[in-house]
């Protein structure tokens, strides 16, 4: 039921998604050639090759992408909150976010003609974050403690963001395209979404297998293990695969805030607190939220677009604020 | 009983049992043996090593020195193995707010269940029974953020029991509750116990509440046993004395078991 109703709300979104911008469309025309496009349906939905050409290459994989990476950061949040314990967790907890920033900077400013893309250099940077902040945790405190990997990813990321800071300094003209990639942009079109879409299954199934383990590890270290459930490796499994999600995410759209912590709060706040429904309900919340945030940064100050992270940062943050008040008698 | 030849007497026991955590021994050298459908009281003043204890026998902290689980070196055994032997709930159990009791209380058959596996048909129906032992069917939906501190003892109960294991250690079960909570709850393990044969461990540190539920006792000072056996050897105004610090008057009480009372000081 709450799932059909999730995915009610996604297929919406991405309609809406579908129908913001420009020119002028009618949403029953998009749905007509929505339906079109799926593989062995033919549907005539009146639109003209150049109206059906701006759809398919421009606003389609613009709403795909969204809607992946927004699927990605909520799932690889409730991930995260789950092996830590914590609902302040979120996807950028162990150094991703500092660590695709700095490869990112680095490529648009030593290398002048890039020689690889800045996808697969924040990806590289997100994981590399990640595995800095993981190893540094379990050398440094004793039995890989949770709180010692949290501080460790302060840490890292303070570290690498420093590095980053001073290198783009060297090149203050690019601190603009520099910047307009930490806000992110999900409208690389197909070729992102191409790029993206194995990691997003690969992460997102190995996080929804792990629903019930996650359920387990909310009692904590010792009980989990009187259960008869190895904890450290349960934790990493579940880190290996939120951060996969993260870098993919990263990899295709910047550094898109917010949307990690609050979709996972918001499904918890509406539907219960097992990981078993949090994570596909993130999956699904997180990408109508980002489809929805890309509509309202390209609409708002037409033809202009506002970076999507402040769009999911502004918009984010008062919606966030309402459902807290709106379900503040179940107490947390 | 012809099942004793093929089933060891002793469900739990302890040889040269030492923990040690960071700088400190905590417990050293604890020989600790329980039969089979026996409950074991263990006593003793705050910090002798009463929940390190259980912790050492649940495999939850390292230990030296040998832990035998129904007759199985619990050294040898795989964590789940383990889990379906020896249930465990700890002194203060972390419920998270948002789940439900009927979820918290499936948590129980996690070591039936394979890791990316889902819970089967027996697992459902297994805890819904002990919810409805424990009279906790119509709180199944309950959030665990609402409960009372006696329902969430149930609760915690409950979740042990789905584990359907032959063994039960509980840490404190009665902490925080009150006088009446408190007899219900060593009522409802005491009906247990004898309905189902579970073999139970409990820490206490009520010494007359441990005087009259269990079969046995065990006095742990500054981390060693320093008395064992039946409420009346234990519970006597020399060891109470000494190993509490305490001036303790000890009069027999109901069923002839000892009833342990404060006396005040003389200003």
């Amino acid at each position: 039921m709450r799932m059909a109703g999730a995915l009610a709300v996604l297929a919406v979104s991405m309609v809406a998604g579908l129908l913001g911008g420009a020119a002028d469309i009618s949403p029953w025309q998009v749905v007509l050639q929505a339906l079109d496009w799926l593989p062995y349906v033919h549907v005539d939905s009146g639109l003209a090759p150049v109206e059906q050409g701006l759809l398919f290459e421009l606003r389609l994989p613009r709403v795909l992408v969204a809607a992946v990476v927004g699927g990605l950061l909520a799932i690889a949040g409730a991930g995260y909150q789950g092996v830590f314990r914590n609902p302040l967790a979120d996807p950028y907890l162990l150094g991703a976010a500092a660590g695709a920033g700095l490869t990112t900077t680095v490529v648009i400013v030593l290398v002048p003609t890039p020689v690889v893309g800045i996808p697969v250099a924040a990806f590289a940077g997100a994981v590399g974050g990640v595995f800095l902040a993981y190893v540094l945790g379990n050398t440094a405190g004793r039995s890989g403690g949770t709180a010692t990997l949290v501080l460790s990813g302060v840490a890292v990321t303070s570290f690498l963001t420093a590095i980053q800071t001073f290198i783009q300094q060297f090149k203050v003209e690019e601190l603009q395209r520099i910047y307009s990639w930490i806000l992110g942009d999900v409208g690389g079109g197909w070729d992102q979404f191409w790029l993206v879409l194995p990691y997003a299954a690969v992460s997102a199934g190995l996080l929804l297998a792990h629903g019930r383990m996650l359920d387990v590890l909310s009692v904590g270290d010792e009980e989990a293990t009187s259960l008869g459930v190895r904890a450290g490796r349960v934790r990493l499994a579940v880190l290996l695969a939120a951060s996969l999600a993260t870098a993919a995410a990263v990899a295709v759209s910047g550094l898109i805030g917010f949307v990690g912590i609050v979709i996972p709060h918001v499904v918890r706040r509406l539907a219960g607190g097992s990981y078993r429904v949090v994570l596909p309900l993130s999956l699904i919340g997180g990408a109508a939220f980002l489809v929805l945030a890309d509509l309202v940064a390209r609409t708002v100050i037409a033809p202009a677009e506002l970076p999507i992270g402040v769009v999911t940062m502004f918009v984010g943050a008062p919606f966030f604020v309402a459902v807290l008040r709106m379900t503040r008698q179940t107490a947390t | 009983m012809t099942a004793d030849t093929a089933r060891p007497a002793q469900m739990i026991e302890t040889s040269a049992l030492s923990v040690r955590l960071g700088e400190r021994e905590v417990l050293t050298d604890v020989d600790l043996s329980v039969r089979r459908g026996e409950w074991l009281a263990i006593i003793g003043p705050n910090g002798a090593g009463k929940s390190t204890l259980l912790k050492a026998v649940m495999g939850v902290v390292g230990h030296r020195g040998d832990v035998t689980v129904g007759g199985r070196a619990a050294s040898t055994l795989r964590p789940r193995d383990r889990a379906r032997l020896v249930a465990y709930a700890p002194q203060t159990p972390s419920l998270p707010p948002d789940m439900t009791v009927y979820d918290y209380a499936l948590l129980g058959r996690t070591p039936y269940i394979s890791y990316l596996g889902t819970e089967s048909r027996r697992d459902k129906e297994v805890t819904g029974s002990v919810l409805e032992r424990l009279d906790l069917t119509e709180f199944a939906g309950r959030r665990l953020g609402e409960l009372s501190g006696g329902e969430r003892q149930r609760v915690v109960l409950a979740r042990a029991l789905a584990q359907e294991a032959p063994a039960l250690l509980l840490d404190e079960p009665t902490t925080a509750l009150d006088l009446g909570h408190q007899q219900q709850v060593l009522e409802l393990v005491d009906r247990l116990r004898i309905a189902d044969e579970l073999t139970v461990v409990t820490t206490l540190h009520d010494l007359t509440l441990a005087g009259q539920y269990a079969d046995r006792l065990l006095l742990l000072a500054g981390g060693r046993a320093v008395a064992a056996g039946q409420p009346g050897q234990v519970l006597t105004e020399a060891l109470v004395g000494t190993h509490f610090d305490a001036r303790v008057e000890i009069a027999p009480g109901p069923g002839g078991r000892p009833v342990v009372h404060l006396i005040r000081g003389v200003s």
